[in-house]
């Protein structure tokens, strides 16, 4: 039994846990009760950001508590809030370029290009790429780049120039699918024929239709082959 | 990973048969086969899950036992002794809930002209809504069309479905779809602008849109942006606790700051619960994809109001829940793999179900594979499951598909040493939505007057079975219509209603007459992840 637990320092207390749980299993079965620091439980949230050092190591890593594996020795506190800047804009009024980003973000012009924040990122985001393309003014790869973000928050709280960055990628990704993306035409056209009310009335026979005449229409409806 | 020899040699038996799966033909269940294998092999079948309701607007339906002991819970609030006198908060649209349907809900609430206060348990955006990876249908290719969509709800709902909202949700979807493109969501997009679109299990068109497999995150990391930057009001940690009423009209709602442990008074003209699922409550002791605040409290306030459910008896399972490795346990496997081509598979190597029938039937399908036919794959910690043949997808589409599509699966699963594009996973159903719900109007209005109910919390949109795609719909096209309706009664409601638990005084006193143990308190709000050593251990010594 011994070999399966392991020590860990939860914000400077140890505990014996069980290895192969996750930083926020192994909290719990400590005893902690989570009220922040925990949201989805599994990588979509970015509640859960977690600073850590190991043993005999003088880095401070960071990961998220949902996923990242305990480790024997290991030094541990969440950080489950970060007061970023937000700014407060309206995408419809803005242009997709470099102006944009640094009229709502002046900071982004001080990125030092240390790369801390790539380094930071649990979810593997090249980081410090979609800062410089924001400053650039390629919105399209600072959108596509930061894609996979999570808002944990994790770069801004190492970042030397105090940049948000999440906050600038998701302007990026506003900007470019508002106005650089092409609009899906068959979407718009349909938009119009409802409107028009063209499908009211085959959907009121629909409606209308007895559970069993329905199951019919279901049972023989044609289906489309995947491509 | 430390797969065991017999998970490998399975293994070996997928990669033999993969060949000759490329291109086999599964057909499809006819509807005898259906019901058949679901009577057996569904947890909704399972009579033991469930108990009849004793008490409230529900009384005599039937619903799995841990809802009904929330149902049937007492109140910490003393309703003779509560203060109502000073109010915190007067607005005119009070949101609950900060996912997905809250947020659209707030915005055009605001838009209207209302003045809106949204409130929610974790912080704006910890939800379902952001765990959603698949995608969201909707109607707009030229061979589809909003009655093609209908008839694939209403089959896939059984039939149970109410056909006003069924109605609300494929009509709103276009619309719906605009406006998302409009706010700067991300969609997947050819070069020329068209949507790309793919099946999901018991749709006829290929209307799944996605944004790659973030689609939830990103509709709203973007609602939650612009509700921002429209300066609409969130308090987060703050769930609420009690709704207050005139002893018949919803006039409020009590806050519960979780961290002062302060409970603060709202006064609102009218009420949007968009609290979302259950997942949490481990109907049946299943895993779950839910986030963690999942635990059906929207369903407690309005249920003591008055408000009554429906659908309350089905549960959603995903059939494919990770089953290894441990730490994933529960996750969801998007079924976006499968509408790429992802294959079920037995221990050994056959295919045992087409892969894109409704959720229902696939779950009971692949219980049936582990239980009753013993064809299952067992993990180093016990648990049966079937694998997920993902390398067939990169062999079908070619190299670096799963990458480029399914990127978020991708990384999980890296996270933990798999290469889901070299090897196989395992899988096992986990509860992850709750069919039904609140019961509504097609304006979102419930039963109690000036309470309406947006999103997962509702029912009756998807009959007895929800399909992928329309739930992220759903949450939008009907937390759209409540913002609007709620706003609009708003401003119709002249003098402020008064602040009453008197509905609760009703509740407690039925529960009371049935002879109810004060065991249980609702609303839950945290699940319970301690060890039972742990909190039996525990005394009040700080409260
Ligand atoms: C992993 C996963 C994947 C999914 N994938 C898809 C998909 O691909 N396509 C699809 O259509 N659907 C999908 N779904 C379903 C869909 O995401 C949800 O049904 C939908 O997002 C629910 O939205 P909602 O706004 O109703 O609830 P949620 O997004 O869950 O929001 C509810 C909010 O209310 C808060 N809350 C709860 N209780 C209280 C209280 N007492 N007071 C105040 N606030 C409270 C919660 O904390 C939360 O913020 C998926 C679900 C999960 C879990
Ligand atoms: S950490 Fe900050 S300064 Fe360094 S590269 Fe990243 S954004 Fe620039
Ligand atoms: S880019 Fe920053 S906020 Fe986004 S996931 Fe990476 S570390 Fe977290
Ligand atoms: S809890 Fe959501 S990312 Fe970890």
């Amino acid at each position: 039994m011994a070999d399966e637990m392991l020590t860990i320092y939860v914000m400077g207390k140890a505990y014996e846990v069980p290895r192969d749980l996750t930083i926020m299993k192994a909290m719990e079965y400590a005893g902690y009760r989570f009220l922040r620091g925990c949201g989805c439980r599994g990588a979509f949230c970015g509640a859960c950001g977690t600073v850590y050092r190991t043993k005999d190591d003088y880095r401070l890593k960071v990961g998220l508590a949902c996923q990242e594996v305990v480790q024997d020795e290991m030094y541990l506190s969440e950080i489950p809030f970060f007061p970023g800047n937000k700014s407060n804009y309206n995408v419809e009024r803005l242009k997709p370029n470099a102006e944009s980003v640094l009229k709502n973000y002046p900071e982004v012009f001080r990125c030092l290009a240390c790369n801390t924040c790539t380094k930071a990122c649990p979810q593997d985001i090249e980081v410090m790429e979609y800062i410089q393309a924001a400053l650039r003014g390629d919105i399209e790869k600072a959108a596509d780049l930061s894609f996979d973000c999570l808002m944990c928050g994790l770069c801004a709280a190492r970042c030397p120039a105090e940049i948000v960055q999440y906050n600038v990628a998701l302007l990026c990704r506003r900007l470019y699918s508002r106005h650089v993306a092409p609009k899906a035409k068959h979407l718009a056209k349909r938009f119009k024929e409802v409107k028009r009310r063209k499908f009211d009335k085959e959907l009121a026979d629909l409606k209308g239709m007895k559970k069993r005449d329905l199951a019919k229409l279901y049972d023989a409806r044609d289906i489309e082959q995947a491509d | 990973m430390n797969y065991t020899p017999s998970m490998l040699e399975s293994m070996k038996r997928i990669e033999a048969t993969r060949e000759f799966r490329m291109t086999q033909d599964l057909p499809l269940l006819d509807p005898v086969q259906k019901v058949d294998l679901l009577e057996n092999y569904h947890p909704d079948y399972i009579e033991d899950v469930f108990r009849e309701l004793k008490v409230g607007p529900s009384k005599g339906t039937m619903t799995p036992k841990e809802f009904a002991e929330l149902f049937e819970a007492y109140s910490v609030l003393d309703p003779e002794k509560f203060d109502l006198s000073k109010i915190d908060y007067d607005v005119d649209v009070l949101v609950v809930g900060g996912g997905g349907a809250g947020a659209a809900a707030a915005l055009v609430a605001k838009e209207k002209g209302a003045s809106v206060l949204l409130v929610t348990k974790l912080r704006f955006g910890d939800a379902n809504t952001i765990m959603a990876q698949g995608g969201i249908q909707g109607a707009d290719k030229a061979n589809d069309s909003p009655s093609i969509h209908y008839l694939d709800v209403m089959g896939g709902g059984r039939y149970f479905n109410d056909p006003d909202l069924a109605e609300a949700l494929v009509i709103d979807a276009p619309e719906v779809l605009a406006w998302l493109e409009k706010l700067g969501v991300m969609f997947d997009k050819e070069a020329d602008g068209t949507m790309m679109s793919i099946h999901g299990g018991g749709t006829s068109r290929q209307r799944m849109h996605a944004a790659r497999d973030y689609t939830g995150g990103e509709i709203m990391k973007t609602l939650r942006d612009e509700a921002q930057n429209h300066g609409i009001d969130a308090i987060e940690f703050s769930p609420v606790y009690e709704l207050l009423t005139d002893g018949k009209k919803v006039t409020g709602a009590i806050l519960y700051n979780m961290e002062t442990y302060d409970f603060l008074v709202v006064r609102a003209k009218t009420v949007i619960l968009a609290t979302g699922g259950a997942g949490r409550l481990h109907v049946a002791g299943f895993p779950t994809t839910n986030h963690y605040g999942a635990t059906a409290d929207g369903l407690v306030l309005g249920y003591r109001a008055g408000a009554p459910l429906v659908f309350m008896d089905t549960i959603q399972y995903h059939p494919t829940g990770a089953a290894y490795p441990e730490q994933l346990l529960g996750q969801l496997v998007t079924e976006k793999v499968r509408g790429l081509g992802g294959q079920l598979v037995n221990t050994a190597g056959h295919r045992f179900i087409y892969e894109l029938e409704t959720r229902d039937v696939e779950a009971a399908a692949i219980i049936r594979e582990c239980g009753e036919r013993k064809k299952g794959v067992t993990t180093p910690s016990g648990y049966v499951s079937v694998w997920l043949d993902t390398p067939i997808i990169e062999a079908k589409h070619g190299a670096g598909t799963i990458r480029k599509r399914l990127p978020a699966m991708f990384r999980q699963y890296q996270r933990f040493g798999i290469d889901m594009s070299q090897i196989p996973l395992l899988v096992y159903p986990t509860q992850h939505y709750q069919n039904g719900g609140l019961k509504i109007t097609a304006d979102t209005e419930t039963p109690v007057k000036n309470l309406y109910a947006a999103g997962e919390v509702a029912g009756g949109i998807h009959g007895r079975n929800r399909l992928m795609g329309n739930s992220l719909l759903g949450v939008v096209v009907f937390g759209r219509r409540a913002g609007e309706a709620a706003a609009e009664r708003a401003a119709s409601i002249k003098k402020p209603g008064k602040l009453t638990l008197g509905h609760l005084k009703k509740f407690h006193a039925a529960l009371k007459a049935a002879r109810v143990s004060k065991k249980h308190v609702a609303p839950m709000l945290l699940p319970e992840y301690r060890r039972p050593e742990t909190i039996e251990q525990k005394l009040p010594v700080l409260p």
